[in-house]
């Protein structure tokens, strides 16, 4: 019906998410806190799992997992492998 | 128990779970369902306290006046200890 | 895996290594797209997690869906012993099924002709999906959010659900740690029936409170 399989990389957003919340990394609340904190527009403005990954990010950087500038070069980096998902994913 | 509790009508910025609509709100404790971290905290990467969560039933006479649908319908919804005081003398 | 001919890409859904696309890699990469791979990536090489681990996650959220909850339904109807438990704590009858639901604390509600439950999560999209799997997309809108506490009855009459006047509804706003499943009402007609051909009649929509199982043919 009104159901729609997910694109693989919404999965894997998902996946992050369970898999870093069960290694405690942060919890469900930090996720929450971060989506609010992205205003009411946010969820005009972006997907779900846009607003999703952004939430995860947004946590793993302030616990420390990574760095602003580790993630900005890694996204940088990625944009000139190709310019669709598949291209420029590992696999 | 059918003990008679208001949530509280703070507006504290941050994560809470008290959603809006149920602040100043007077319902009746339907079940108690043991403790668990605050999200108040747990939001923000720190350690948790441990809180007691109820369930708590409202009205929607009481939640939305003479504009209710079904003034004898109901929400049930789950509120932390600190967020519930005493509710006013019954009219 | 070479990247070096982009401009082969639109070959028949081929990849440059003449391996078929799946049909979402092959849109434009988004920012957000960008993001996602770089967590990932960065989160594999700080050993945190590995390809394997996020694979198998996939497939297990991707095995979970309203079937296991459709067999939970249909043992409630045919077992009072395990609905009485289920009623009591779900979250335990569904790991007494051998549903791996994880640390979900879940509360099942039972629609009567008195009652009629309904779920929602207004702060979010709270839902039970390590037993349901992932929620339909109109749960997450705004507008089912703040409807659902506030005009129940018109937004299941758009679900073509209309419930008499001396029924009552019961909302459940998933607020913190609890998430809820109806226990839907045994459609009339289908008693004898076996568990099996009972959880065929349970659709997702009676599990959340927007619909009713299906009748027997």
């Amino acid at each position: 019906m009104d159901q729609h399989d997910f694109a693989l990389w919404e999965k894997r957003v998902d996946a992050l998410m369970v898999i870093c919340s069960s290694k405690g990394l942060f919890t469900v609340d930090g996720l929450r806190r971060a989506l609010e904190d992205m205003g009411e527009d946010a969820f005009e403005k972006h997907t779900y799992y846009e607003r999703w990954v952004a939430a995860v990010n947004q946590n793993l950087i302030e616990g420390g997992v990574y760095t602003l500038e580790e993630l900005g070069q890694r996204m940088d980096d990625i944009a000139k492998r190709g310019p669709t998902y598949g291209e420029a994913t590992g696999g | 128990m059918a003990e008679r509790v208001r949530v509280k009508s703070m507006m504290p910025p941050g994560h809470v779970r008290a959603p809006a609509y149920l602040r100043g709100k007077t319902g009746v404790i339907e079940r108690a369902l043991g403790e668990f971290g605050n999200p108040e905290q747990l939001a923000y990467g720190l350690k948790a306290e441990k809180k007691p969560l109820y369930r708590v039933r409202f009205t929607m006479a009481e939640l939305w006046g003479a504009e209710a649908e079904n003034p004898e319908d109901t929400v049930d919804a789950e509120a932390y200890a600190h967020w519930l005081e005493e509710a006013p003398d019954a009219p | 895996m070479p990247h070096d001919h982009p401009d082969h890409f639109h070959h028949e859904g081929m990849s440059p290594s003449g391996h078929p696309y799946r049909q979402d890699n092959d849109t434009p990469l988004t920012y957000w797209q960008r993001m996602e791979i770089a967590v990932r990536e960065l989160l594999v090489e700080k050993g945190v997690t590995t390809p394997a681990e996020i694979a198998a996650q996939i497939d297990l959220m991707d095995s979970r869906s309203p079937i296991n909850g459709a067999a939970v339904v249909a043992r409630a109807w045919t077992d009072p012993g395990f609905k009485a438990r289920l009623l009591a704590n779900a979250g335990d009858a569904a790991r007494e099924m051998g549903f791996d639901i994880g640390p979900l604390h879940l509360v099942a509600v039972e629609n009567t002709d008195e009652v009629h439950n309904l779920i929602v999560c207004t702060l979010c999209s709270c839902y039970p999906r390590n037993l349901l799997g992932l929620p339909p997309d109109w749960y997450k809108t705004r507008a089912y959010r703040s409807r659902a506490v506030r005009e129940p009855r018109k937004v299941l009459e758009e679900f073509g659900l209309t419930l008499p006047e001396k029924t009552t509804v019961r909302v459940h706003d998933s607020t913190a740690d609890m998430r809820y499943i109806v226990l839907p009402a045994q459609p009339p007609g289908s008693e004898g029936m076996s568990a099996a051909e009972l959880a065929a009649l349970v659709t997702r929509d009676s599990m959340i409170g927007t619909g009713l199982p299906r009748h027997p043919e």
